[in-house]
């Protein structure tokens, strides 16, 4: 390898990737399994989770940010996802729960991740004692943690879609707003609600350490929209297809760096390297946008018509230069779309070019669904669960990943601009449907897995 | 045991003493330097190093003396370990 030498313009290009284009690891996950921390007496086990976690990710930062260093790329976040929780909390109370979920806080805490996910249950198809413990708890364990992230699969393509979950979720997300109406609903920013949720994503607030997986792991997600963006501008007449090629050369090299940073942090926490997700998370740092892609591939603004053509293009092109990048892809893997943390998304709706049927519409092309959107503070639960259900339902069909991640804003009218603070960012508050979707939501029981075949 | 090779980069507003500064500094915690290249770029100097790196722990200190000439010189200046830029931009 050290035969080839590198031209200085391809270091320049790698320096100004990092520098001027907001190019970064965006997350090295550890995941780790806490099977092994249940016992009978629920005191003992938050000892055994606190104990676990803190002793296998002691290093973790460390290491993470001495890599960093050491190739001179920035890994922005170190977090930590886990077995859902809901697997351990079977005979626990509801209090015991929160108290639980307070010992992942204060495990983040104290060794200085920013986020544990994993407070999460599997309720796809049925809600079993522990599932529903955790359902009961997640309100009170969301606005009294700071670090803790929550998410729960309320259905898949197998299963079909659980509605009396469902239903819950729509009063669960209500509730955790309205604990938190102080800082804006700021819980629900940590709850996502899951159709065909995967058990390796390294991006919060959906990481879990899944059932298949091993002991411990290190999952690693980029980043890089403002690279992307960047290498587009210089192709202002290339047609389509090669804009296509320009991303995928792009999430080709933003892939490559990921994975060595990845590896080499596994290797030195003497962990098994888990996968690369190649999603693009834009962030509010200029730039840093998705949106703004898909304006550069050619939209006066994001969600005008085209939207969905555009953002189609560059989610399957990252994806190709990814997975001839890396052989481990895995994750999410494709391009997020959430609204407060993206620049152009945010002054799309503010133009009134992009609404919430076209953000919709958008998560039948892209992973991931319905991200960090507020809505009014008046939103019923039940319009909550509708637009869940409509999610679950795009996921399932289309066998792909989607979630919701809304935020309900207490006292927030439609055109109000919240800010969330840190990486979440600010939101323009909208407006849902004023007709009800009651009827729909109350009649309970399971939407049934769909056929596999006849797929038109 | 194969040789471990870094990338210096530095990047600023171009004046008097830049290179003498950087590879003074370099001399000091005896780093080779194998290859040098140099140019304006967008109206900023650019200038990149390759340097042989026989024990990497002594690139902390480096890396420390370098910050000082970055902040008395006003420049942005950086280490990467060379195979960044390998899997970068080779298949």
């Amino acid at each position: 390898m050290n035969n080839m030498n590198i031209a200085f313009s391809e270091m320049q290009e790698t320096i100004r990737m990092v520098q001027m284009e907001s190019l970064d690891i965006r997350t090295v996950t550890m995941g780790i399994n806490l099977r092994d921390c249940i016992d009978r007496d629920a005191k003992t086990m938050m000892d055994n989770v606190y104990q676990k976690i803190t002793s296998y990710a002691e290093q973790l930062t460390t290491v993470a940010e001495e890599t960093a260093n050491s190739y001179g790329i920035p890994i922005i976040n170190k977090r930590i996802s886990i077995t859902p929780a809901a697997e351990l909390l079977g005979n626990a109370t509801t209090e015991e729960a929160v108290q639980f979920a307070k010992t992942l806080d204060k495990a983040a805490e104290d060794l200085g991740v920013d986020f544990i996910g994993g407070y999460s249950a599997l309720v796809h198809k049925g809600i079993s004692k522990g599932d529903q413990t955790l359902l009961d708890a997640l309100p009170e364990a969301l606005s009294t943690t700071d670090r803790v992230c929550g998410s729960i699969s309320v259905a898949t393509t197998r299963t079909g879609i659980n509605m009396d979950a469902v239903k819950q979720m729509g009063e669960i997300i209500k509730k955790s707003a309205e604990l938190t109406s102080e800082q804006n609903g700021i819980a629900c920013a940590k709850l996502v609600v899951f159709s065909n949720p995967v058990e390796d994503n390294p991006f919060m607030a959906g990481a879990f350490h899944g059932a298949g997986e091993s002991e411990a792991v290190i999952n690693v997600g980029v980043s890089g929209p403002g690279v992307v963006l960047n290498a587009l501008k210089k192709h202002p007449d290339a047609d389509l297809g090669e804009v296509a090629d320009v991303i995928k050369k792009t999430a080709f090299k933003i892939t490559r760096a990921g994975e060595l940073l990845g590896r080499v942090v596994a290797d030195r926490l003497n962990l098994p390297f888990g996968i690369m997700d190649l999603s693009l998370a834009p962030t509010n740092a200029m730039n840093d946008s998705v949106a703004e892609i898909l304006e550069e591939i050619g939209l006066e603004r994001v969600g005008t018509h085209g939207t969905i053509a555009a953002l189609a293009l560059m989610n399957d092109a990252v994806k190709k230069g990814g997975a001839m990048a890396s052989s481990y892809v895995g994750g999410l893997s494709g391009a997020f779309i959430p609204v407060s943390e993206d620049n152009g998304m945010i002054r799309g709706i503010m133009d009134d070019s992009l609404s919430l049927d076209k953000l919709e519409a958008m998560t039948c092309v892209c992973s991931v669904g319905l991200d960090m959107i507020a809505v009014t503070g008046d939103v019923t639960p039940s319009a909550l669960s509708a637009m869940i259900a409509d999610e679950a339902a795009i996921g399932m069909i289309n066998k792909k990943t989607t979630a919701v991640r809304v935020i309900p804003v207490p006292g927030k009218n439609e055109g109000d601009v919240v800010e969330f603070g840190g990486l979440l960012g600010r939101a323009p508050v909208m407006g849902v449907n004023a007709y009800s979707s009651d009827k729909l939501v109350n009649r309970g029981g399971r939407i049934p897995a769909p056929l596999q075949s006849l797929i038109n | 045991m194969t040789q471990t090779r870094a990338v210096v980069s530095v990047v600023g507003k171009d004046q008097v003493g830049i290179i003498a500064k950087v590879t003074g500094v370099l001399a000091e915690h005896k780093f080779n330097v194998l290859d040098i290249n140099q140019t304006i770029l967008q109206d900023f100097f650019t200038m990149m190093m390759l340097i042989d790196v026989k024990d990497s722990n002594k690139i902390t200190e480096l890396e420390k003396d370098l910050n000082k000439v970055s902040e008395e010189l006003a420049l942005e200046i950086n280490i990467q370990r060379e195979e960044i830029f390998q899997a970068m931009h080779r298949i």
